[in-house]
């Protein structure tokens, strides 16, 4: 009992600490890599005893002490209570929805089997959007009790766009779960375990023979899908595209403009932690979360015959290792997909989320069904 | 007393709370919110009963999709403060409000009370059991459900395309 509830308290403190640093982290990667990207040499200034670091003192020590010594400034007409719940509710949901990813098979220690995930419910993906649904009343509540009219202008484009794309993003992941057939993270994962030609029907010889040796992850089996979702999860953290709510050269900051010290800074790291829970969920869903292609639960089995067995730990090992490479690469993608496009116009935004990408959702969802029935 | 039911009063006492908020409150956003917790709080005691797939749509239909709704109507209209009820609505409140305590009263009175909480088997509360009673033996009416919704969407647009 106790020793059950420990190692819960350990994977959530684990989880929680490696997304929030995670998050801390990529303000930094955010800063070199839009140097880079731009042929600059970016953040250097801050320096402890001469050493810079790249600019990593900058963002892990000097960024934070100053944001948590400036004024905390609530404008006077504002509500007090609301304008310091709402940078809570903007990080509320980003920290809690990691709880139902996997980031791991089962480690076995001693005769005890520990899953490698926080929470294991049987609706995951259900839950994992309630939370997406929740995030938007951090930005609605913000914007309302700043008192300003770019702050609510901001809210009132934030909570549309991400209403509007909580639909694409609900409806893209359905392929995905016919696919599968679970709701469990865990399980689709797991699913995508298998190879390509163990999903192939006998009847398809040709495409069997062609690409039967790739993993069955979701990116192949549901390409369209995989477009669709990231396209939405990217709209949902409101950056570069889609930063409407925000919108630095129209309304200024958008729903944060009133916000300033440890409250701006909740805000800033609630944006990073979405990019990691987006990462997260994209990994799961579409590129085989903690798989690592080929390798099961003794060692290597390689499609040409030949096997590799392995110690249990460093299976273990290397399929954590595979999941956290795979979400830093996306967390890499995002950044960078920020500094390379153009930012949309707001009719722009609600048009590719309610006449494209919904009615390519539920194109998929159909020609996934007739896919399957056709199979079977 | 075991864990869980002092969790369960703890949760209960600020599920109280958040609906007296939401009723004696002037502000109309604060009662907005305070809808918005007590229909997470509720969520979380659906949770307890290990019913996690009643739980999460409650906070993914109510508190994630109508409650957000309503507070972007209210930000658009933004009314400063409510008018206070006149004695006559007090009264008609009031009356209602002891009627349908009375009620509960007489229906807590007769029913059994389990001597453990009421748990949702493992088989109860899944999206399989759900799905498949809703796609077999309600099929009927989920999908009348779902032109009546069709409709008052078809409808919305009629109604918003009028004006230009």
């Amino acid at each position: 009992m106790i020793v059950d509830f420990t190692i819960i308290a350990i994977k959530a403190f684990l989880v929680v600490f490696m997304v929030l640093n995670l998050a801390g982290i990529l303000g930094w990667v955010e800063r070199k890599g839009s140097a880079l990207i731009q042929d600059r040499i970016g953040a250097n200034r801050a320096s402890i005893f001469g050493f810079a670091g790249m600019g990593l003192v900058n963002t892990l020590i000097a960024d934070p002490l100053k944001f948590l010594t400036k004024e905390d400034f609530i404008p006077p007409a504002g509500d007090k209570f609301l304008h310091t719940l709402a940078p809570c509710m903007a990080l509320f949901p980003a920290l809690v929805t990691f709880a139902v990813i996997p980031f791991g098979d089962v480690l076995q220690w001693g005769d005890r089997l520990i899953n490698l995930q926080v929470a294991n419910i049987n609706i995951g993906i259900l839950y994992v959007f309630a939370m997406a649904s929740l995030g938007v009343y951090g930005i609605v509540i913000g914007a309302w009790a700043s008192n300003n009219k770019f702050s609510l202008l901001g809210g009132v484009r934030g909570s549309a766009q991400m209403i509007s794309y909580e639909v694409a993003m609900g409806l893209s992941v359905v392929g995905i779960l016919m696919v599968y057939g679970t709701l469990e993270l865990q399980e689709i994962a797991r699913g995508q375990g298998m190879l390509l030609r163990e999903f192939l029907p006998e009847s398809w010889g040709g495409a069997r023979a062609a690409i039967g040796w790739l993993p069955a992850w979701g990116v192949f089996l549901q390409p369209v899908a995989f477009l669709l979702f990231f396209t939405a999860a990217v709209a949902e953290t409101k950056r570069v595209p889609f930063d409407l709510p925000e919108g630095e050269s129209e309304i200024v900051a958008g729903y944060h403009v009133e916000y300033s010290g440890g409250k701006f800074l909740m805000f800033f790291a609630g944006e990073f932690a979405e990019i990691v829970t987006a990462a997260g969920l994209v990994t799961t869903l579409f590129f085989g979360g903690w798989q690592v292609p080929y390798l099961l639960s003794d060692g290597f089995h390689f499609p040409w015959g030949s096997v590799l067995l392995m110690p249990h730990w460093l299976i273990v090992l290397m399929q954590v290792g595979a999941f956290t490479l795979k979400v830093l690469f996306f967390c890499w993608l995002q950044i960078l997909l920020r500094w390379s496009v153009p930012r949309f116009r707001y009719d722009q935004v609600m048009r590719l989320g309610w006449k494209m990408l919904l009615p390519l959702a539920l194109l998929n969802v159909l020609i996934t069904a007739l896919i399957i029935i056709a199979v079977e | 007393m075991t864990l869980p039911i002092l969790f369960f009063y703890f949760i209960a006492a600020l599920l109280v709370l958040a609906s007296l908020v939401v009723v004696f409150k002037r502000n109309v956003v604060h009662n907005a919110i305070a809808l918005v917790a007590a229909l997470f709080l509720i969520a979380i005691l659906f949770f307890t009963l290990h019913a996690p797939m009643v739980g999460v749509l409650q906070v993914l239909v109510y508190a994630g999709a109508i409650m957000v709704l309503f507070l972007f109507v209210i930000m658009f209209l933004n009314p400063t403060a409510l008018e206070r009820p006149r004695a006559l609505g007090w009264g008609f409140g009031t009356v209602l409000a002891s009627l349908l305590a009375g009620l509960l009263m007489a229906v807590m009175n007769h029913s059994e009370t389990p001597a453990d909480p009421l748990v949702a088997t493992e088989i109860f509360g899944s999206p399989e059991t759900l799905a498949k009673s809703l796609f077999t033996e309600f099929v009927l009416p989920f999908e009348i459900a779902s032109v009546l919704l069709l409709v008052a969407i078809v409808g919305a647009v009629v109604l918003a395309k009028r004006e230009h």
